[in-house]
């Protein structure tokens, strides 16, 4: 009994350090912040639909991680906290497409962002206008050479014998042969002209045409590091952007909207939780306390892995943990019903406790297995973010429950069991329920 | 046990509403939302001076848009459907809902879904209803594998797998009745509220059937001879406050999130009250009544 009693407060103070441990991260600056969902936050959630039949299918990979580079760097230049660009794969039911989702917490100008999104890295080069006698480049103009005509570009390092030169980081462009033309026409027209390599419209290299060049091979050496000129490498290799894309679903959610969602969801689930303990203590009163006591416990636990995991929480997610809060009294109720039957079978409140749990835990683990078996399902097929924040957070409460009814409802109902020799009838009416004499036939 | 004994009342009660739902169905069809479809739903909310629904749909027309249906939402506010917007297309739309730079509105949502993706996530569904009613069958059969006298385990299943078309037809023709009338929309999540409706309603009957196996047990060990009417009401008895009581509990949020929750689950909560409340009734009233009839059926060929 002393073992029980330990255990059950042991578990208590766990369960209160948790709660402490929820209650107390909960500031913005917090490790571990609850994270939600931009239908909670506010924002815009974009997925393209990248076009990958141009792409030999070894490069696709390639292709599509070069792809989620490029509009990672827009996303940035955007200067959004936190954004998130991925690639995914539609898998077999959405005909294996290759789909890149972008979502962009507090933006809520869904047209800013496509715009922004949309824009493609721009290599071009352009002659430099020079002021009559002087050396000063006053504007540099357009020749219509871009990234676009470049067929295959390298990285290479200068081997030159000058020391300031030699390891220089150095890019080769292959030009294709209408490039070529084009390269070839220009450095022969403009010896001793300065040809400006612009990218995104930023100068990022001025050299000086030293003689004609005919074979379509240009060499830029502009103030590169091993890995910008690596990633420029990377960038010129697959064109603009490597796939054409296009938007095949948006969605975004202003922030106000976003807000109230959230402060719903919270009076909602408290309303619930509430009437919930009401109704515990009203029909099951000792052990309907046993029961809240738990039920606090699993909320503590739920809140707790939701922000180490952490799972983000959406609107529907916090609808699941809701009906999750519903659905794990169950496991309360089976064994309280269980022991109230072997009670009224005439055994001592002690082994009935300890009959009733046994004998709920079957009907426990199997009618968990389905809610499991279903969460399970939606998860891997549910398609949308919605429907998979709706499964893991269901999925979680579901486990926690089985959890906490094997561990926490049992060792409390123990730890406040009566002795046999000291069982009195307060103690059975404790345990008893509101309606004497209901149900039996 | 009164209920087994009046399950004929039961029985017709349920046959009702399942012909309500059907012709619910077949008259009214459902009404699909964008994700299922395809199309753009924007939700406005005007600062002042709110236009009326028909000053909108005009707003609308201008910039080429005529099959659009708009919808009133909060107090200032519309929810606007429209055929796939693109985001040239969208800024368009926002541009005339100013009705000519003369109302401000916030635009608090904009979801824009593909008709490849509709397609797509239309299919997910079908697949995610079809797997889970595979796996919910495989898991009772496998649950009742042990039990087969005096009713062989596959037909506990069967009956189990009545009971849920049950709980997913009621949902789905008050659907029907919804969408025509309230604009009700069959969306990804309707169907997923109808899966865990599956998985919450199976685990009632199983409770049930569960004890309706361990009396059979009992009986057969202390040599007990009763009917099997008799231990299929014993064993409702012994369960009905247990399923009612899980029921209530798990009501009591969703109805917490029914009025006070937010404005863009409120229908898939619905269906969850309406699913659980038929799994409920199925569960007490059409699950275990059934099994007897079935039995009694069988002792009947038996006598002739």
């Amino acid at each position: 009994m002393l073992k029980v009693r330990l255990t059950a407060l042991i578990l208590l103070i766990l369960g209160a350090g948790i709660g402490w441990f929820v209650y107390s991260s909960n500031t913005d600056t917090a490790r571990f912040p609850f994270r939600y969902g931009l239908d909670l936050a506010g924002g815009t959630h974009l997925v393209y639909q990248a076009d990958i039949t141009k792409v030999v299918s070894g490069d696709i990979d390639s292709a599509m991680g070069a792809l989620r580079d490029v509009i990672e760097r827009r996303v940035n230049i955007f200067g959004v906290s936190e954004p998130l660009v991925q690639i995914e794969r539609s898998g077999i039911v959405g005909g294996g497409e290759h789909r890149l989702i972008v979502e962009l917490p507090g933006v809520t100008d869904l047209n800013e962002a496509v715009k922004a999104i949309g824009e493609t890295p721009l290599l071009e080069f352009r002659l430099a206008e020079q002021d009559g006698t002087s050396t000063t480049t006053v504007a540099y103009v357009a020749t219509g050479l871009t990234g676009q005509f470049v067929e295959r570009a390298q990285l290479d390092f200068a081997t030159g014998s000058h020391a300031s030169y030699a390891n220089e980081p150095l890019i080769i462009l292959n030009f294709n042969s209408e490039g070529a033309t084009r390269f070839r026409e220009i450095t022969t027209d403009h010896v001793g002209e300065v040809l400006g390599i612009f990218l995104d419209g930023a100068l990022i290299s001025a050299p000086v045409i030293q003689e004609p060049i005919p074979n379509g091979v240009a060499t830029i050496s502009g103030n590169f590091t091993p890995e910008s000129a690596k990633e420029l490498v990377k960038n010129l290799n697959f064109g603009a952007l490597p796939v054409p894309i296009e938007l095949v679903s948006s969605q975004s959610v202003g922030a106000s909207l976003g807000e109230t969602a959230l402060n719903q969801s919270i009076v909602a689930g408290l309303w619930g939780l509430a009437l919930v303990a009401l109704f515990l203590i009203l029909w099951y009163r000792l052990p309907g306390m046993v029961a809240i006591v738990a039920l606090l416990i699993y909320v503590a636990i739920n809140l707790a892995i939701f922000k180490l995991i952490p799972v983000t929480l959406t609107v529907a997610g916090l609808a699941a943990f809701i009906l999750s809060i519903g659905m794990a009294v169950d496991a309360n109720i089976l064994i309280f019903e269980r022991t109230k039957e072997e009670l009224r079978g005439g055994k001592p409140l002690n082994e009935a406790i300890h009959e009733g749990f046994k004998r709920a835990w079957l009907s426990i683990r199997d009618s968990n297995l389905s809610s499991i078996i279903t969460g399970v399902i939606l998860f891997w097929l549910g398609g949308t973010a919605i429907i998979k924040g709706f499964a893991l957070v269901f999925v979680i409460g579901v486990l926690v429950s089985m959890f906490t009814a094997i561990t926490v409802s049992r060792t409390l109902l123990m730890a406040l069991g009566f002795g046999s020799k000291g069982e009195s009838g307060i103690a059975r009416f404790l345990f008893g329920t509101g309606l004497p004499g209901r149900g039996l036939s | 046990m009164w209920i087994v004994k009046h399950r004929k009342i039961f029985y017709s009660f349920s046959a009702f509403l399942l012909l309500a739902a059907v012709v619910s169905l077949l008259v009214w069809g459902l009404k699909f939302g964008i994700d299922f479809t395809g199309g753009s739903l924007l939700e406005v909310a005007y600062e002042s001076n709110t236009p009326t629904a028909s000053e909108v749909t005009l707003a609308l027309q201008k910039v080429g848009i005529n099959n659009a249906s708009i919808r009133p939402t909060g107090d200032n506010g519309y929810l606007v459907r429209t055929p796939f917007l693109s985001p040239e297309d969208h800024s368009r739309v926002t541009d005339t809902l100013t009705l000519g730079n003369t109302r401000t509105f916030e635009e608090k949502r904009f979801d824009s879904i593909g008709p490849s993706i509709g397609s797509e996530l239309k299919t997910r569904a079908i697949y995610a209803i079809i797997t889970v009613l595979l796996a919910i069958t495989l898991f009772i059969a496998f649950a009742f594998r042990k039990v087969s006298n005096p009713v062989s385990s596959w037909k506990y299943g069967l009956v189990a797998l009545v009971a849920l078309a049950h709980d997913v037809i009621i949902p789905t023709g008050a659907f029907a009745i919804l969408g025509h009338f309230l604009g009700a929309e069959v969306d990804t999540l309707f169907v997923t509220a109808l899966l865990v409706v599956l998985g919450f309603s199976v685990h009632d009957t199983i409770v049930v059937f569960d004890r309706v196996r361990e009396n059979l047990r009992k009986n057969q060990e202390q040599n007990v001879k009763e009917p099997f009417e008799e231990v299929v009401g014993r064993s409702v008895t012994q369960t009905i406050t247990r399923s009612i009581n899980t029921s209530l509990t798990t009501l009591f949020v969703l109805l917490g999130l029914y009025f006070l929750g937010p404005e863009t689950i409120r229908w898939f909560t619905l269906t969850l009250i309406i699913g659980i409340i038929a799994g409920t009734y199925s569960s007490i009233f059409l699950g275990s009544p059934l099994l007897v009839s079935w039995k009694g059926k069988e002792v009947e060929k038996k006598k002739n």
